[in-house]
C-alpha cells in the first residue's frame, strides 16, 4: 500500500511543474508586453516602463523568472488582482466557499437521484423505467447546460416566480460569515428566514450544474449493477433464498459502488466547468464568474493564480480518489 | 452514407460485405443510433442547403418586427415561423445557417484532434521510452484542468473568435485519441503480424501507419463520433460566454449570449437555439453509443 500511495504522489509532481509552466507562461503568451498590458489603454512612457520591467523582474531571462515565480507560489503568493490590487489567493478564499456550497449541493442532489434511479433501472433491466432512465441520461448527458439554466429560470422564476433569478442571498439579510456555507451559517445564526433566502437561491444553480454529473453516475450505477448482477456470488445468494431486496441492497450494491466512487471523484474537472458557466448564468458569486469577469477584464495574474490553484485542486482530489479506490478494492493495489 | 456504401458493396461477394452486413445489421437494430443517424443526416442537409431552406438571409434585420413571437402565439405570423430576435432578424433562418457552423465546428475539431492525437498516440506507444514519457504527462496536465477552462485560458491567449475557440476545443480534447491510439498500438504491437512485417523489412512508418493504424481504427472512430458532440456543446459554450463565434454570426451558443438578456420577455429567442444545441449534440452521441456496440459487439449488453 505505501508503495502504491508513493508512486502516486511522485506522479503528482511533473503534473505539478507541467501546470506552473502553463500558468507561468500564460501571462507570457498575451500577445503585447506585460507592462502595456498592466498599465492598460493609457499608455506608458519609456522610463518608466523600464523601471516597472525592472521591478516585476520582467527583465531577467525566462529561467530566472521561471524559477522565481515557483518559489513565490510555493509561498502563497500568487501574485496581486490588476484590478481591485487584492492579493489572487485571497480573493479566491473568500469566494471559494460559494463555490463549494453550489458544488456539494449540485453533487449531492446528482447522487440521492442518479443512484437510485441506476439501481431500479438495472433490476429492471429492459422495463419501461429502465429505458426512461438511460433516455433522460442520455439528454442530460447531451445538454448544453448554459441554456438548461436559463430554461428553468424561464419556467420557476419567470412563470411561476418561485425561485430568485440570481445571486446568492437576498440583500435584506446579512449572515455572519464563519464557514462561508450560506446555509451552515445562517442556521449557526438562527436566522431561519435568511437560511431560507438562501435555499431558494441555490436550488436552481445546484440542480443546473447537477444535471451532467446526474447522468453519468445514473448511467454508470445501472452498469456496474448489472455487471455485479450477473456475478455467481449473486446467484449463490439467490439459491440461498435471500429476498430480491437483500440481494441488491447487501451483497449487490457495495461492489457495484466501486465503479461509481471514481467517477463521483472524476466528475470534480466536470464540476468546475459547470460552475464556470452555471455561476455565469446566476450571477452566483464564486471562482467560475470571478474567472469569466477576469477574462472579460484582461486581469491575467487572477487567471494565472485561479488555474494554477484550481488545477492543483482538481489533481488533488483525483490523487484522493486514486487512493480510496486503492483502499476499498484491494485489487487494484498490487497491480502495477 | 452508409446506404450508398451498401448499395457498392453488394457487388461484391467478398469479406467486406460480411462486414458491412454485420455492422449493419448490429447498427440498425438499435433504434436510437437509427433516430441518432436519421437526425445528423437531417442536419447535415439542413447545413447544406441552408441558402435554399432558410427563408431569409441570416443578418437580415427588418426594424418592423423586433421580437416577434413565433406563429401559434399572438402576434406571431407565418412569415416568421420561429419568431425574431431583438433586431429582427429571422430566428429560423439564423437556426438553419447556424447548423452549418455547428457541424463545421464539431468536424473540424475532430479532424485536427484525431490527426495530432493518432500521430501523437501512435508514435508515443510504438517508439516508447521518454518519449512516451513526455508525450503522456503533457497529455495528463491538460486532463487535469477542467476542459472549459483550459479552452477559456487558451481563447484569452488567443483572442476569442471562431478559429480560435475550434482549435481551443481540440487541444481539450486530445489527450482522449492521443491515450486510445497509444493503448490500441500497445496491444497490437506484439502481434505476430506486426512481427511478421517486421521480417518482411517493413520500416517504422509502414509498421505504423499501414499495419498497426488500421486495426486501432475501431475504438478511433467511436471516440471521433462521440468527440463531435463534445465539440459542438464546447464550442457552443464559448460562444454563450462570448469567447467564441462572434455576432452577428448565428452559431447557436452566440445567439443564446444575445438571448440571455430577453429572456424575461421572448422565450423563444433563448429556447429555440438551445433546443438546436441539445438534439444535434444527442443524436451525436445516440450515433456514437450505436457505433460503439456495432463495432464492437463484445461490449454489448
Amino acid at each position: 500500500m505505501l508503495r502504491f500511495v508513493l508512486t502516486r504522489l511522485g506522479l503528482l509532481v511533473p503534473t505539478f511543474i507541467g501546470m506552473t509552466l502553463v500558468a507561468f507562461f500564460l501571462i507570457r503568451l498575451v500577445p503585447g508586453d506585460p507592462i502595456e498590458t498592466l498599465a492598460g489603454e493609457r499608455g506608458i512612457d519609456a522610463a518608466r516602463h523600464a523601471a516597472l520591467l525592472k521591478e516585476h523582474g520582467l527583465d531577467r531571462p525566462l529561467a530566472v523568472q521561471y524559477t522565481l515565480y515557483i518559489g513565490r507560489v510555493l509561498h502563497g503568493d500568487l501574485g496581486k488582482s490588476m484590478i481591485t490590487q487584492a492579493p489572487v489567493l485571497s480573493e479566491f478564499k473568500s469566494l471559494f466557499p460559494a463555490t463549494i456550497e453550489l458544488a456539494l449541493c449540485a453533487i449531492l442532489f446528482a447522487l440521492l437521484l442518479g443512484i437510485p434511479a441506476g439501481i431500479i433501472a438495472a433490476v429492471k433491466r429492459n422495463s419501461i423505467f429502465d429505458h426512461g432512465v438511460m433516455g433522460v441520461s442520455l439528454t442530460g448527458y447531451s445538454m448544453p447546460i448554459f441554456w438548461w439554466g436559463l430554461l428553468l429560470i424561464l419556467l420557476f422564476s419567470v412563470k411561476l416566480d418561485l425561485t430568485p433569478v440570481s445571486g446568492r442571498l437576498d440583500v435584506k439579510y446579512f449572515v455572519e460569515p464563519v464557514s462561508g456555507f450560506l446555509l451552515i451559517d445562517s442556521i449557526m445564526a438562527g436566522d431561519k428566514d435568511a437560511f431560507r433566502s438562501a435555499l431558494s437561491h441555490l436550488i436552481l444553480p445546484a440542480i443546473v450544474l447537477g444535471t451532467v454529473p446526474l447522468a453519468v453516475i445514473a448511467r454508470m450505477t445501472r452498469s456496474a449493477m448489472l455487471e455485479v448482477l450477473g456475478e455467481d456470488y449473486i446467484r449463490t445468494a439467490r439459491a440461498k433464498g435471500l429476498s430480491q431486496f437483500r440481494i441488491v441492497s447487501l451483497h449487490a450494491l457495495r461492489n457495484a459502488l466501486i465503479p461509481v466512487v471514481t467517477v463521483i471523484g472524476l466528475q470534480v474537472g466536470v464540476l468546475f466547468t459547470g460552475a464556470i458557466l452555471t455561476e455565469t448564468i446566476f450571477s452566483w458569486p464564486g471562482v467560475g464568474k470571478w474567472l469569466i469577469e477576469a477574462i472579460s477584464r484582461r486581469d491575467y495574474p487572477v487567471l494565472q493564480g485561479g488555474v494554477l490553484l484550481i488545477g492543483t485542486m482538481v489533481m488533488v482530489v483525483n490523487l484522493l480518489v486514486d487512493l480510496t479506490y486503492g483502499i476499498i478494492n484491494p485489487r487494484i493495489r498490487h497491480q502495477r | 452514407m452508409s446506404a450508398a456504401t451498401g448499395t457498392a458493396m453488394q457487388g461484391d461477394s467478398g469479406a467486406p460485405v460480411g462486414r458491412f452486413r454485420e455492422f449493419w445489421g448490429y447498427f440498425s437494430a438499435n433504434a436510437g443510433a437509427v433516430l441518432g443517424l436519421v437526425i445528423v443526416i437531417t442536419v447535415l442537409l439542413m447545413a447544406l442547403l441552408a441558402p435554399v431552406i432558410a427563408p431569409y438571409p441570416p443578418d437580415l434585420t427588418n426594424n418592423a418586427v423586433f421580437l416577434k413571437p413565433p406563429f401559434w402565439q399572438d402576434g406571431g405570423s407565418l412569415a416568421y415561423p420561429l419568431g425574431t430576435d431583438a433586431i429582427g432578424r429571422d430566428i429560423l433562418s439564423r437556426l438553419i445557417h447556424g447548423a452549418r457552423l455547428s457541424l463545421v465546428i464539431g468536424i473540424a475539431v475532430v479532424a485536427i484532434s484525431v490527426l495530432i492525437g493518432t500521430v501523437l498516440g501512435l508514435t508515443a506507444g510504438y517508439f516508447r521510452g521518454f518519449y512516451e514519457t513526455a508525450v503522456m504527462r503533457l497529455m495528463d496536465i491538460v486532463l487535469t484542468l477542467p476542459s472549459l477552462l483550459l479552452a477559456i485560458v487558451i481563447v484569452a491567449i488567443l483572442g476569442p473568435g471562431l478559429m480560435n475557440a475550434m482549435l481551443a476545443v481540440a487541444v481539450v480534447v486530445l489527450p482522449h485519441y492521443v491515450r486510445i491510439a497509444r493503448a490500441a498500438v500497445i496491444s497490437e504491437s506484439s502481434r505476430d503480424y506486426v512481427t511478421a512485417a517486421r521480417m518482411n523489412g517493413a520500416g517504422h512508418l509502414r509498421l505504423m501507419f499501414s499495419e498497426i493504424l488500421p486495426n486501432c481504427a475501431a475504438p478511433l472512430i467511436v471516440q471521433a463520433s462521440l468527440g463531435i458532440s463534445t465539440a459542438i456543446l464546447d464550442a457552443a459554450a464559448l460562444g454563450f460566454l462570448g469567447l467564441g463565434a462572434q455576432p452577428p454570426a448565428p452559431e447557436w451558443g452566440t445567439m443564446l449570449a444575445d438571448a440571455r438578456e430577453f429572456v424575461l420577455r421572448a422565450w423563444w429567442v433563448v429556447t429555440f437555439p438551445g433546443l438546436m444545441i441539445l438534439i444535434t449534440v444527442l443524436a451525436f452521441n445516440l450515433l456514437g453509443d450505436g457505433l460503439r456496440d456495432a463495432l464492437d459487439p463484445k461490449l454489448k449488453r
